[in-house]
């Protein structure tokens, strides 16, 4: 079995419990209080994030072992990371406004986390253009996004960090905090369940994505 | 340690030397500097907006564009005669040939600031005066971190296709730190805040340029061997 469609097998079962997640969101998880049908979103939006945060700490590693080992597969794990995250991303970007509209009765605003991922976002988007614009010399190409993988994943708490101290309308952290999870355990279920399911739809993309660098690389 | 500075010195002096002959790149960014001064005080109604609710925010971002601009040739300068392979030849360290070129470019970005911020002064009617040190000190933490990125990403993009276009879609991200603590801190510095609300920016500003400072010298080598 190649690698392709063992990827293509690991997104099809991902999809098929981001159904489940769907029906658990919809169907067997309570209404939330004070956003009603609005918050749940929460169930898509937040997982999406995670990916798109765990794929530029992908490409971060990868970038550093690559510039380690010098091993081209490194190499392609990151781009594949890369335009995998993008992807997360564009579905964090676009459901994030569809929520505020409604609760924050804004589509955008200069919160903390936004900013973050908006920058995460134009991060990618350099990525993905610096590796398209380098031609030679032989090999520039995978060192340069190395060195580009590594600065920015150092960058993002330092963006983090300076647009908090403007104040932020997100909610404040209420999974991973010192004190118990603040969620009713019915979504909390709900939440890490659809976590598994993003985290299991990155790894398909991912694979996937591999195989066509690989594919390339050796055409 | 010594030798890794010594040579640096040579490199920063050899570009500051070219910089000196021709001027050109100075004064282009300069003018270039005064202008988008002179573009910002358009951008505003001035019977609506007072001018020192934006003047941080115009002062920054000017200074942002100005060493952008500056960035791109540091590693141009390099290109003509592949005077660059030229320089990799030399028995010198990778190290030191960035610590060169940042040196050069920080003493470039910061005569322009030097020249740029009386301009600002005159143009904006802020007064500065009583709170000049702290200032300096505070454009200089929020120079230094954003340069050192620059630097490393200039020696990257001068290889590749639309190589101007590309520095800036690379680096403004990593402009946004030292951006939004400089911002912060010289409202403070402008509004008669005495400088200790601002150490918990300056000691961020410091963070950054201390990490980045490190990360760019040990990537450097990454971008110039093959």
């Amino acid at each position: 079995m190649t690698l392709a469609s063992r990827g293509r097998a690991v997104t099809a079962v991902a999809l098929l419990l981001l159904v489940g997640v769907y029906v658990r969101a919809l169907a067997f998880t309570p209404l939330e209080r004070f956003q009603g049908a609005a918050q749940k979103i929460f169930y898509l939006h937040v997982p999406a994030a995670w990916s798109a945060m765990l794929a530029m700490g992908m490409v971060g590693l990868a970038s550093v072992l690559y510039l380690l080992l010098k091993d081209q597969r490194f190499d392609r794990f990151a781009a594949a990371s890369a335009e995998v995250g993008t992807a997360f991303c564009v579905v964090m970007l676009t459901t994030g406004p569809l929520w505020a509209r409604p609760v924050w009765g804004t589509w955008w605003a200069w919160d903390a986390r936004l900013t973050l991922t908006l920058f995460l976002f134009f991060l990618y988007i350099g990525y993905l253009l610096l590796r398209q614009a380098v031609g030679d010399p032989p090999g520039a190409r995978a060192r340069y996004s190395a060195v580009l993988g590594i600065c920015g994943t150092v960058l993002l708490p330092f963006i983090h960090l300076s647009v908090y101290l403007f104040r932020t309308l997100h909610p404040q952290p209420i999974v991973l905090k010192p004190s118990a999870p603040s969620l009713p355990g019915v979504m909390l279920v709900t939440l890490l369940y659809s976590f598994g399911v993003f985290t299991l739809l990155y790894i398909g993309f991912v694979m996937q994505r591999y195989a066509v660098g690989e594919e390339s690389a050796h055409a | 340690m010594s030798d890794l500075l010594r040579h640096a010195w040579v490199i920063a002096r050899k570009d500051l030397v070219i910089e000196l002959r021709s001027r050109t790149a100075f004064v282009s960014t300069l003018v270039f500097t005064v202008l988008v001064l002179i573009v910002f005080n358009f951008g505003r109604d001035p019977t609506a907006t007072a001018v020192l609710d934006l003047a941080p925010g115009i002062l920054c971002v000017t200074y942002t564009f100005a060493a952008m601009l500056a960035l791109n040739r540091a590693f141009q300068l390099e290109l003509e005669n592949q005077a660059l392979e030229g320089l990799l030849l030399t028995p010198i360290s990778r190290r030191s040939i960035y610590i060169g070129k940042l040196i050069a470019n920080l003493a470039f970005v910061g005569l322009v600031e030097a020249v740029g911020l009386p301009l600002f002064v005159v143009f904006f009617n802020v007064p500065v005066g009583h709170v000049l040190p702290a200032l300096a000190g505070l454009i200089a933490l929020s120079t230094v971190g954003f340069v050192a990125v620059g630097t490393l990403f200039s020696a990257m993009v001068i290889r590749t296709r639309f190589a101007e276009l590309m520095l800036p879609v690379l680096q403004l991200p990593f402009s946004i730190p030292p951006l939004v603590l400089a911002v912060l801190a010289t409202a403070k510095l402008f509004t008669g805040r005495p400088l200790e609300e601002s150490l918990g920016y300056l000691k961020l500003l410091a963070a950054y340029d201390i990490v980045f400072i490190g990360l760019s010298t040990l990537l450097f080598p990454a971008t110039v061997d093959e």
